[in-house]
């Protein structure tokens, strides 16, 4: 038995949507090198929409493709959807995650609400 | 395919998996029986005690089979634990980086009233024998060291501990998992009373090991049940797998020197290809170490990832990341030798086996060099170290 599945694999492999958005109107960082994983996520909004979305991970395969797919699930989608996005989303989105490795997809959230509180805060908008 | 975890396990050996078979298809009688059939196997059982005696030059009856290195480090220890309990003695010493079939073996001792003391191993990973006598008191009753550490390869001076514990009359183990069949032992001349080994980490089966135990120290069974190894190990012996493993060990002994010298030299290329790489640094001394362990630390990169890509690309490694340990701590090895928990995430270790070539390492040097630099590409850490927001510790 494999050790993650097939689409953990894939995100792990080919990380969807990584770089850095220099002109981000919001950035979320959680982890810490300590723990091993630490992942910061860039958004840019436009109408309340998030227009793209990039990521860098530090951390397991299994935070690597939480992350990707994190991005890709609040990709093109309006504030209010993306603020309710939770760690079992984006698990259930990877066809699941080991338990042990379950953080990982917490992380993916609390990094994106991070970067949606950050946006909140330059701009006074509340999402 | 290219396996570079040999210190996880290793391939049996042609020779053993043969020995292994014969006795599973003709030799499968109990030793325990009298009849001839049952006393052929005990031939086989003892002729493998003697064989792997010789080869460490002990004598036969000091040879007790285990299923494995931890089983003979539980019973190393406990062992010495009853004697020293025995005399009021209930001091221990050993290392912060032993494996934990010797640690979580301390940690129960201590729960039932012995003192442990664990050296420092120091950046360079190797004990210090001063530091082993001026720990030494009157009520110590054992002093384990391993032979040679499973994660960073570094040897420990073992002749200078025995030597200190002979003088102070203190009982020495050694947990030689590493070491059996990769350097030469002789216990007839190295001052150690007790060693576990581990046959499967010299070509030989899984599941079986021994522990030397020098002439007239009594091993206390951890296993009650009947008289098989002189009362030292109940239950019916593994005859195929120990005598597949005296014939591994055998052949490793006999191939040492060429196979040393050639891992070696494969080592000391991949440690040179691999320091090429910035920001990284070699984990435990250069030479004091086993011929075929290399084990480094890349900064920025997280070390399951890292094995991850490597085996996408046919290599397979081994990482002391929090994420391979199924806890949130990195490799206790490399926190004990000093390096941050931010570094020690980002571990390799890379153990060659004797029929690694040239060209393979420098498969190995390119692979690595392409992985950590994709990794490091999306790492935050990597973008805060490079911008100069976080200086660099490697």
């Amino acid at each position: 038995m494999a050790l993650y599945s097939e689409k953990v694999m894939d995100h792990f492999r080919n990380p969807r949507n990584v770089g850095v958005i220099e002109d981000a109107d919001g950035i979320g960082e959680v982890g810490n090198a300590k723990c091993g994983d630490i992942m910061r996520m860039y958004l840019k909004i436009e109408d309340d929409v998030v227009k793209d979305v990039k990521f860098e991970t530090f951390g397991c395969a299994s935070a690597i493709a939480s992350s990707s797919m994190a991005t890709e699930l609040i990709k093109g989608q309006p504030l209010s959807e993306v603020r309710q996005l939770t760690n079992k989303a984006v698990a259930e989105a990877l066809d699941g995650l080991p338990d042990y490795k379950m953080h990982c997809s917490v992380l993916a959230e609390e990094a994106i609400q991070s970067a949606l509180e950050d946006y909140s805060r330059k701009t006074g908008k509340q999402v | 395919m290219i396996y570079a975890d040999n210190a996880a396990t290793t391939r049996m050996s042609e020779k053993a998996i043969h020995v292994m078979t014969q006795v599973l298809q003709e030799t499968w009688g109990n030793p325990s029986s009298l009849y001839e059939h049952g006393q052929r196997a005990k031939t086989v059982l003892e002729n493998a005690r003697g064989e792997i005696a010789a080869l460490i030059g002990a004598e036969a009856r000091e040879i007790t089979f285990t299923s494995g290195g931890s089983e003979a480090d539980n019973q190393a220890i406990r062992t010495a634990a009853e004697i020293g309990r025995s005399k009021g003695k209930k001091h221990i010493i050993s290392t912060a980086f032993e494996h934990h079939a010797v640690l979580h073996t301390l940690e129960r001792l201590k729960k039932e009233g012995f003192e442990i003391t664990l050296l420092d191993v120091h950046e360079n990973g190797l004990v210090v024998p001063s530091e082993v006598e001026a720990a030494i008191r009157d009520d110590t009753c054992l002093v384990t060291v391993m032979y040679a550490n499973n994660e960073i390869g570094t040897v420990q001076p073992i002749r200078e501990i025995g030597e200190i514990c002979r003088r102070k009359n203190v009982l020495f183990h050694t947990d030689a998992v590493q070491a059996v069949g990769h350097l030469p032992i002789n216990v007839a001349d190295e001052p150690i009373d007790m060693l576990s080994a581990s046959a499967h980490k010299f070509h030989g089966p899984k599941g079986v090991g021994f522990l030397y135990c020098r002439r007239g120290i009594r091993l206390v069974p951890l296993i009650e049940g009947g008289a098989q190894e002189h009362g030292r190990r109940a239950g019916t012996e593994n005859v195929p797998g120990i005598a597949a493993m005296a014939a591994a060990l055998r052949e490793s002994c006999e191939k040492m020197p060429e196979n040393a010298a050639h891992l070696i030299r494969m080592r000391d290329r991949l440690i040179a290809g691999l320091s090429a790489i910035p920001h990284c640094a070699l984990n435990g001394d250069a030479e004091k170490r086993l011929p075929g362990n290399v084990s480094f630390c890349f900064e920025g990169i997280e070390g399951e990832s890292l094995l991850l890509m490597l085996d996408d690309m046919g290599i397979q490694a081994s990482s002391g990341s929090a994420c391979t340990s199924g806890s949130l701590d990195p490799s206790h090895v490399l926190l004990a030798i000093g390096r941050v928990h931010d570094v020690a995430h980002g571990s390799l270790r890379l153990t060659l086996g004797e029929d690694i070539t040239e060209e393979q390492v420098d498969e190995i040097i390119g692979a690595v060099k392409e992985v950590v630099t994709c990794l490091r590409g999306f790492s935050p850490v990597w973008r805060d170290l490079t911008s100069g927001k976080k200086p660099f510790i490697l």
